[in-house]
């Protein structure tokens, strides 16, 4: 038995301890903002938080994460990701979306840590997610525009 | 001329693939102290150059990744804490032990910790001399003595990282237990450094 708590509900699960986080939380749970895209750690569209950082879920083997804590992009709550929200839609990031959560994830952990990153900054932390609508400039833009509606 | 230039190059840390690691007994008939620990050295280069420990101890940029040393993807960077970037730490994508894919082959290497080696440890492109050196230099080491440089080889779990690098990767040479006998033998006779 796998013990989580997936956005804040804890939850004891019976699946092999081998079994991917993205499979539990897409098949078992049916939390399907969290997408499957290459199942080897190089899209990024599988982003999650583990324990309030962000996470590849399909290189997460369960047994490997018992007790922590998950926060899908179901379950995101607070200033950072409501300001990456608004910036995503005012600017058309998402484009065919399925990177999206991923991105958003990825964005709003960034701007936990650096809250008006530069673009060298919003690079390194995003190029491990790729868009193959290639919506780069929008992301980078919008993150920059999420980070000064945090400025207030 | 060449020749020398040949040895320079062969000597120089570049990716050391598919050999075997003889232990200290092999290296018995050696009398000068000197001339044995330099050899004994030598021999533990086959680990140190291997791409398993080159991959992490880059002199500049972040990590290589694979036994051809080729860049790292997604593109990674050092980060202050030799831990990758604000957003994308090397725990993004590295768990607490290697994790085979699924429904392809390969697996994505992982240990708790896992982490580049300082900048100061860095060896890739120098000479078993210069890391020799290196690794014996306090100011570079991290600290340590002698002693700690011969747990640190012997018993440190992410150097048996090594030996146990997961499908799809070439361990490195021989094993941990010879890595750390050599390790001993090198300081007991001196721990002198190849020319």
């Amino acid at each position: 038995m796998i013990h989580l708590t997936v956005n804040g509900r804890e939850m004891s699960l019976d699946v092999d301890p081998d079994t991917p986080l993205l499979w539990v939380l897409r098949d078992e749970l049916r939390l399907t903002g969290t997408k499957f895209g290459c199942g080897v750690a190089q899209c990024g569209a599988c982003t999650v938080m583990l324990d309030g950082m962000p996470r590849r879920s399909c290189v997460t083997p369960v047994g490997m994460i018992d007790n922590a804590s998950v926060t899908t992009i179901e379950g995101m709550e607070g200033p950072e990701i409501s300001a990456v929200q608004a910036a995503w839609a005012a600017s058309d990031v998402p484009q065919c979306g399925w990177c999206q959560s991923g991105q958003v994830m990825s964005a709003t952990a960034l701007l936990r840590q650096i809250p008006k990153p530069t673009d060298e900054e919003i690079d390194h932390a995003m190029g491990g997610n790729l868009c193959r609508c290639a919506t780069y400039v929008r992301i980078r833009q919008a993150i920059h525009d999420a980070a000064r509606t945090l400025e207030g | 001329m060449r020749l020398s230039f040949l040895a320079a190059a062969v000597l120089a840390a570049a990716p050391a693939l598919a050999q075997d690691l003889r232990g200290p007994d092999a290296f018995a008939d050696i009398a000068d102290d000197s001339a044995r620990s330099a050899a004994l050295f030598a021999e533990m280069g086959k680990v140190l150059t291997h791409p398993r420990c080159l991959n992490c101890h880059p002199v500049e940029g972040g990590p290589t990744q694979g036994d051809r040393m080729q860049a790292h993807n997604p593109p990674v960077i050092r980060g202050e804490a030799d831990f990758g970037a604000v957003g994308m730490n090397c725990t993004t994508c590295h768990g607490s032990r290697n994790v085979s894919f699924t429904g392809s082959p390969g697996s994505i290497p992982g240990h708790e910790p896992w982490a580049l080696a300082p900048i100061s440890m860095g060896w890739v492109g120098r000479s078993l001399g210069e890391i020799c050196a290196q690794m014996k230099d306090p100011e570079r080491n991290g600290g340590k003595t002698l002693e700690q440089l011969h747990e640190h080889n012997a018993e440190d779990g992410l150097v048996g990282w090594g030996w146990d690098p997961g499908e799809g990767r070439e361990p490195a040479p021989g094993s941990q237990k010879i890595f750390g006998e050599l390790t001993r033998a090198w300081i007991d006779s001196g721990a002198a450094c190849p020319s």
